[in-house]
């Protein structure tokens, strides 16, 4: 292995991009340049994970992201199983530990998890030998997430380093903030959020981003717009008065983008609200690079599991073609 | 009664009588006899030679969950008893949040009686005293039959696990309570601040993508409390500070002469907000470990006396139900067998107080401020005894806790200063084997 293919190594699994350094993140990235191009093809199946067998372990519902692994998996060849369950073990009268042990009895290769608990994958991980990929844990991180978007950052412009980005929305209640952060500020770029005070957690700037009290000077200062969904249940938690005041004071409108620089882009991690953080017009602009996120979580969930599964980077382009 | 028993040789340290030096402590019918130099004591005496060790009177800890009734998978009263005794506590505290809670005479008067039935079995450990319910069921409205409580046993009430979080029956406790001379417990917290917060609110927090319990959370619940008890004159003590702000309020309110006392635990003492890293949920406790500026204010307020004493909230739980989700997992850690070597090393050891000092804020404070008949080896007191190495170097290792539960943060953790022995009304109740 080259000393380049051994600072890649991944580990294990993936539980979030702090543990990762900025040649790893960008490593992935490079490895799934070459997948792209499998799901362009009319067969979009190679060998390379021929035999393994994948859990994707859901404990929170998930339509998008648990539809991209599946695909990633299949057109990698490997075998999955879905588990779906909602509700924390405790509800549901198994523990996690149970879990577990259960699927470490069945002797799996990967374990792709979604769970409503912060620090519920890496818990997982210290507990089985199988690799674990975290597939949004709590409020903690959701890393396959911020690596498509940083996939399709440095598409629109060829390196992430410089770039301004900032995250609007929910910050507080987050995963998908938590990790792009990580991922960005590794990566060089600078780091803004914006939202309501209620929705900005305590100490943030601390992780090594500013804020932005109005979503027009986010608007004004950055390159990427990266906005973020409204969960509807923060009304009842009385984070903000209603819908119709966060679509007022912090919804991204084509008229608010007016104050944006030519070539700023606007991302967003699905489901839209179409009219409370986003509306439609901006959501399906020419600056809306929304749907190649989509493209890139696939090419990117493939890199990982390549990895993870043992792959080498510099030979992702071989093993498509079908050596395995 | 047993023989009389004589410890020759030791260093005495009794705050409480001022003494700092060699002396032999002479026990009989349960009571001290005489502290003095040279004592030859009666023919039949058993005579312990403690040369080289510390006896200094028992501690004393007024906040411990021991479970029982309704928890005994996690401690029963023997267990926690003992283990009390295995720290070198002579006294504890029981909490009333038991299932169902100490809220009637009854179960009051069974934890004490369950304490005693156990130590006549040769069994026992500490004195366990039980704390009464402040609310019935817990349920933070309608005050319980006090006087009830305290004809079987209860020294104190308490809603502790929860707050006391209404205004108005706070100020009625603080006043109706004077007629018995005990003291209201509060856990200070408003529940809708902390609005399901699991660990500090903070970057660390924030990093983590755990919901925060704030700093306010506390003080806010400390600061009409000290205005209640300066309203009414009644005795408020607040359990287990955790910030800053908080030890300012209690000063202010001191200074305006309140009857206010305050304790800390050795967790908050000498852990901070980033043991939670890595999702460790044996750092999970409420209050919440806080910050490094919280740690030292609190470490600062203990030396200076703002902060009265140690106590350890020693809050056993099944290791089940501690290897969950952090957001799942319960709150609290054990403390009983871990607090002296904590805090003798994080105290003494360094040089920021001496042992005497700490001896009376685990010992003879609590006797005093607590209304508790101990902490003092003056003759005629109950010879309820500690036999301290002050030098013996150990790592704590919590298969060896005699408490049912394992849950503390503090395992692997070289700490110097052991419990040799713990002798309770004149009857070793305690030993060290190592």
């Amino acid at each position: 292995m080259t000393a380049q293919g051994k600072d890649l190594e991944l580990g294990k699994d993936l539980i979030g991009l702090e543990d990762l350094t900025r040649e790893q993140i960008l490593g992935i990235l490079d490895t799934a340049e070459p997948f792209k191009e499998i799901s362009e093809r009319s067969i979009k199946k190679v060998p390379v994970l021929r035999g393994q067998t994948i859990v994707n372990l859901f404990f929170e519902p998930s339509t998008r992201t648990r539809i991209s692994f599946e695909f990633a998996e299949k057109r990698l060849s490997a075998d999955t199983v879905n588990i779906s369950s909602t509700g924390s073990s405790v509800q549901k009268g198994e523990t996690l530990v149970d879990t577990a042990r259960n699927l470490e009895a069945m002797r799996i290769h990967m374990v792709v998890v979604r769970h409503g608990s912060s620090g519920a994958a890496r818990f997982l991980a210290d507990r089985i030998p199988s690799n674990v990929i975290n597939a949004g844990d709590g409020q903690h991180a959701h890393p396959t997430q911020a690596l498509l978007d940083l996939l399709t950052i440095r598409d629109r412009f060829g390196a992430i380093e410089g770039r301004r980005v900032c995250i609007v929305g929910d910050i507080r209640h987050s995963r998908v903030a938590r990790s792009n952060i990580w991922g960005l500020l590794k990566c060089g770029a600078e780091v803004a959020v914006c939202g309501p005070r209620t929705l900005i957690p305590a100490g943030i700037e601390d992780l090594g981003v500013r804020s932005f009290g109005r979503v027009e000077e986010a608007i004004e200062w950055c390159d990427v717009l990266y906005v973020l969904r409204l969960q509807l249940e923060r009304m009842e938690g009385g984070f903000v008065p209603s819908l119709r005041e966060y679509n007022r004071v912090f919804g991204v409108t084509s008229e608010r983008l007016e104050l944006a620089s030519d070539e700023m882009v606007v991302l967003h991690p699905g489901p839209m609200n179409r009219g409370v953080e986003i509306d439609s017009d901006v959501a399906d602009g020419p600056r809306s690079v929304i749907l190649p996120q989509v493209t890139n979580g696939v090419a990117v969930r493939m890199a990982v599991l390549y990895l993870l599964a043992g792959g080498r980077p510099e030979l992702a382009e071989s093993a498509k073609t079908g050596a395995g | 009664m047993s023989r009389p028993l004589l410890l020759e040789g030791g260093h005495v340290v009794d705050p409480s009588t001022t003494r700092d030096g060699s002396a032999d402590v002479l026990v009989v019918d349960g009571r001290i006899e005489a502290v003095e130099s040279d004592l030859v004591g009666p023919d039949d005496a058993d005579r312990l030679s403690v040369e080289g060790l510390v006896v200094a009177p028992g501690l004393i800890d007024v906040h411990v969950h021991l479970r029982e009734p309704g928890g005994e998978h996690k401690e029963t009263i023997r267990t926690g008893a003992q283990a009390a005794a295995a720290g070198g506590f002579t006294t504890v505290w029981a909490m009333p949040n038991t299932d169902p809670p100490l809220d009637d005479p009854a179960a009051v008067g069974f934890v004490r009686q369950e304490a005693r039935r156990w130590a006549r079995r040769g069994e026992g450990g500490a004195r366990v005293s039980p704390v009464g319910a402040a609310s019935k069921g817990l349920a933070g409205e309608q005050m319980t039959e006090i006087g009830g409580l305290v004809d079987a046993g209860a020294v104190a009430v308490t809603d502790d696990g929860r707050p006391i979080s209404d205004p108005a029956l706070m100020r009625r406790l603080l006043e109706y309570t004077q007629t018995f001379g005990i003291p209201v417990l509060q856990h200070a917290e408003d529940m809708r601040l902390t609005a399901g917060g699991v660990m500090n609110e903070g970057s660390v927090a924030t990093e983590l993508g755990l919901r925060g319990i704030p700093s306010a959370s506390e003080a806010a619940v400390v600061a009409r409390d000290v205005l209640l008890a300066e309203l009414t004159g009644g005795h408020l003590h607040i359990q287990h500070l955790s910030t800053c702000e908080s030890v300012d309020l209690v000063a202010a309110a001191r200074a305006r002469g309140a009857r206010v006392t305050t304790e800390l635990t050795p967790h908050h003492l000498v852990l901070t907000e980033t043991a939670v890293r890595d999702y460790r949920t044996e750092a999970k406790m409420n209050p919440p470990l806080r910050t490094e500026i919280d740690r030292t204010a609190l470490r600062t307020a203990l030396i200076d006396g703002v902060i009265d004493m140690i106590a350890t909230d020693h809050a056993p739980h099944h290791y089940e139900e501690k290897e969950r989700e952090f957001d799942d997992a319960p709150f609290g850690v054990v403390g009983l067998e871990t607090a002296f070597a904590i805090c003798h090393q994080d105290l003494v050891v360094s040089g920021d107080m001496t042992l005497p000092a700490l001896v009376d804020r685990m010992s003879c404070i609590p006797a005093r401020t607590m209304g508790i008949d101990g902490g003092t080896l003056r003759p005629g007191s109950p010879a309820d005894i500690v036999v301290l190495d002050p030098d013996a170097r150990w790592t704590i290792d919590p298969e060896r806790f005699l408490s049912k539960s394992r849950n503390t943060p503090f395992a692997g953790f070289e700490v110097t200063g052991r419990v040799k022995r713990t002798i309770v009304a004149g009857e070793t109740r305690y030993e060290d084997s190592a």
